[in-house]
């Protein structure tokens, strides 16, 4: 046993050890590292958060979606390949609080600006089943109930010092709490370029299963899995075009294999053209899930669509 | 030993109950969401969707459960070890009208969105500002009536006390700190990978100084009490006590593992987390050899087994805890449901346990009387703890089973193998299963509810001004 005159029978002195004892690793951890540049990077690209895109923050963090969703990616092989480019410490100079999450029971979304059209998002936080059957997200269609509050915005625009316009927030008074959530996606991760992708196949190739029964019947199964949601179950379009109507890329007439697996293994960007003929952009990547045998096999399966007709 | 001591209980009735009642409307709470996980279209918009209620169920039970019993058995024990009155009685009432009103709030706010979106930190300022001035008032006490006491050494349950409030305060001070827009909203000052690690210095302590270190405080004081057996190593103990002080705020850094935050801070985070081991079992060792060759008392002694069985489960957890933090396997199960498996095991197998065997050593004394039911005590501990065990048992082969899959890459032509929604597809049974355990765990804590109500209801007044 202690003797008496211990420090267990002084509870200032105890107290104070203590202290210091819970101060040393905090000061290493914490403290110390506040005062190193390497904590507060910044990208040349990085912006603040529009008007809009704060208000979106805002609906995000009320309505608890970091407990879903994740917002960083790791810097590892298939997490790179599911998601994009790994995170930076430089993107996140302007999140008050961060908000990269700790669980996934929906996937990262640290790059999902630009990866959908916004017409995706509606309809997805309408209902997620809608486009992805075994989805356990809720709904979240009623944010457009709530219009946005431009006078509050502006407050917490001041609060933060991010710059705005008086038509910034005069623009917020007809936009609804979805419509901000929707910007706010569409901001993310786009302060990081995107790494060029190497070409799975060259141009000019032919598809290797090229009526190939087995083929067809495979890539109907991957269509219906990953593809319908946006094109429909029937090919006949929704969010993305008609998939049977002879026309690609919006102009009519045929175009190539090559051309078809290319859309689909690297998706499509605004303007970007594919045998001269300019792309809406929206259509997501799919290279790094399906690969060469699976691409073709959905080439395969959508030039028997076309055939049909 | 004569006392003549005039104990004040009052505080420590009127805690004990309002934890239980917090407690409980909280597990309901859990058990709800763990069902929208499976069953999406029982969120109810705008306030009972997952994202609202998850951060009621946690606070509710970190704040209303957890801290309202650390309140309650804190101002017994303290009393008890320092053979002194409580010093300030009054101002523990006023600090128990004032926490009850504080939890009412905190869940409204919650559920009508206002939220700091900080784990284990949600509550927006002004709660804040009231967490703050109920734990000074809980401060006040506690120090004061040590500084007044009778008994001249402070027993190991004061150290971990002591460490309890001052961490606290200074992990809630400052990762709360934040610019005010308005009443209801505020923004963190501190920004991107800085607010990342400031929050999981913050979240991984609030979890060592709120489930650990007042646990262990319960435990060092309860298990000899309630087995007639003296703590097997003072030394041991004390050896535990510093270098578990000194190292836990080290080592927040392994949440965040693989995130954009400086290498060098998640690898020092990592390296204390491995050491953590060494103070945790610690008090394991001094738990089990406490027992000696009197194992006999885990048949004959109904509050052994609790005390055992959650100094088992806080041995597992701080082993599985510094596992996890490991890259190789935080790669394979970070962000997957084995974390909530891992949370689990601790806050329902030791943290429920301990709290609960406390509670019924503490209720009948405090209110002059018998456990309602042994009986029932026993019925509660074997529902918990197979409810729990599925709960985290599931949840671990999920985990490991949703890792695998997204970073399942073809051998053929190196793609994915599968996409996001092939693997949430194969989570439902497991969620099911959770439910199922959960609701085992769930009618567990009612019956201890019950138990501790109707012993309170039978209550005599103290005729002695003394208990035993």
């Amino acid at each position: 046993m202690a003797k008496n005159n211990s420090i267990y029978s002084k509870p200032i002195v105890f107290s104070v050890i203590v202290t210091v004892a819970i101060l040393i690793g905090t000061a290493v951890m914490m403290v110390l590292p506040m005062f190193s540049s390497s904590m507060h990077p910044k990208l040349e690209k990085l912006k603040p958060y529009t008007a809009l895109e704060l208000a979106g923050r805002d609906v995000y963090q009320e309505n608890g979606c970091f407990y879903c969703h994740t917002q960083t990616v790791r810097p590892l092989k298939a997490e790179v390949m599911r998601y994009g480019e790994y995170s930076k410490a430089g993107e996140f100079a302007y999140d008050q609080p961060f908000l990269w999450g700790s669980k996934r029971t929906g996937p990262d979304i640290a790059r999902i600006g630009g990866k959908y059209t916004d017409k995706w998002h509606y309809k997805h936080f309408n209902d997620p089943r809608k486009l992805f059957q075994g989805s356990n997200m809720p709904g979240y269609g009623w944010l457009a109930d709530y219009q946005l509050d431009p006078g509050e915005t502006e407050a917490r625009m001041k609060a933060l010092g991010f710059p705005y316009t008086k038509e910034d927030i005069d623009a917020l008074s007809d936009k609804t709490k979805l419509d901000a959530l929707v910007a706010y996606m569409q901001a993310l991760g786009t302060a990081v370029p995107k790494p060029p992708k190497v070409p799975m196949i060259a141009a000019g190739d032919k598809n290797p299963f090229a009526e190939n029964a087995n083929a067809v019947s495979d890539g109907k199964k991957i269509y219906e899995m990953n593809c319908a949601a946006c094109h429909g179950i029937d090919a006949k379009g929704d969010i993305g075009p008609d998939l049977t109507d002879f026309e690609w890329v919006y102009v009519a007439g045929p175009i190539g294999d090559d051309t078809l697996f290319f859309m689909i293994a690297d998706g499509t960007k605004k303007d970007q053209e594919f045998e001269g003929r300019k792309a809406k952009g929206g259509m997501p990547s799919w290279g790094e899930f399906f690969g060469k045998k699976k691409i073709w096999s959905v080439v395969s399966y959508i030039r028997s669509l076309e055939e049909k007709k | 030993m004569a006392e003549s001591v005039a104990y004040e209980w009052k505080p420590v009735k009127g805690f004990a109950l309002s934890g239980v009642f917090w407690g409980a409307v909280s597990i309901l709470i859990g058990l709800f969401i763990s069902i929208q996980m499976w069953k999406p279209e029982w969120n109810f918009a705008p306030y009972l969707t997952y994202g609202r209620l998850r951060a009621v169920h946690v606070n509710g039970l970190a704040f209303g459960f957890a801290v309202a019993e650390i309140f309650a058995l804190s101002y017994y024990i303290v009393q008890r070890l320092t053979r002194t009155r409580l010093l300030f009685p009054k101002l523990a009432m006023v600090q128990l009208y004032i926490f009850n009103v504080a939890i009412v709030a905190a869940a409204l706010s919650l559920l009508a969105g206002f939220t700091q979106s900080k784990e284990y930190a949600e509550l927006e300022w002004p709660l804040d500002i009231g967490v703050v001035i109920l734990w000074v008032m809980f401060a006040v006490n506690v120090f004061g009536t040590i500084i007044k006491r009778k008994e001249e050494q402070m027993y190991i349950s004061l150290w971990y006390l002591i460490a309890t409030v001052i961490a606290v305060a200074v992990l809630y001070i400052v990762n709360n700190l934040a610019i005010p827009v308005g009443l209801f909203k505020s923004y963190s000052i501190f920004a991107g990978v800085n607010d990342a690690n400031v929050e999981w210095w913050y979240g991984h302590n609030a979890v060592g100084f709120v489930f650990t270190t007042p646990i262990l405080a319960l435990f060092y004081y309860y298990l000899p009490k309630s087995t007639g057996l003296p703590i097997y190593s003072h030394r041991l103990s004390i050896i535990a006590f510093w270098s578990l002080v000194f190292a836990y705020l080290w080592t927040g850094a392994h949440h965040l593992v693989y995130t954009p935050l400086p290498d060098w801070i998640q690898t020092v985070g990592i390296a204390f987390t491995m050491f953590m081991i060494a103070p945790s079992w610690g008090s394991v060792v001094n738990g089990y050899y406490t027992m000696g060759g009197n194992w006999d008392k885990m048949n004959t002694n109904y509050l052994t087994k609790f005390f055992i069985l959650g100094i088992t489960f806080y041995g597992l957890q701080t082993l599985q805890g510094p596992t996890q933090g490991l890259r190789v396997v935080s790669q394979l199960i970070h962000y997957t449901d084995w974390v909530p498996g891992h949370v689990h095991m601790g806050t329902m197998g030791w943290v429920a346990l301990t709290v609960c065997a406390a509670m019924y050593y503490t209720i009948p004394k405090v209110y002059n009387t018998e456990l309602h039911s042994v009986k029932l005590a026993n019925v509660h501990f074997w529902l918990v703890l197979i409810g729990q065990l599925i709960f985290s048992i599931s949840m671990w082969i999920l985990g490991v089973q949703q890792g695998a899959m997204w970073k399942a890459i073809s051998p053929e032509d190196g793609s994915l193998t599968y996409t996001f929604m092939e693997s949430v597809v194969k989570n439902y049974p497991y969620w099911q299963m959770r439910t199922f355990g959960g609701a085992l765990f769930t009618l567990g804590m009612v019956v201890f509810a019950y138990n501790v109500v109707m012993t309170a209801l039978k209550g005599k007044p103290a005729q002695t001004a003394e208990g035993r």
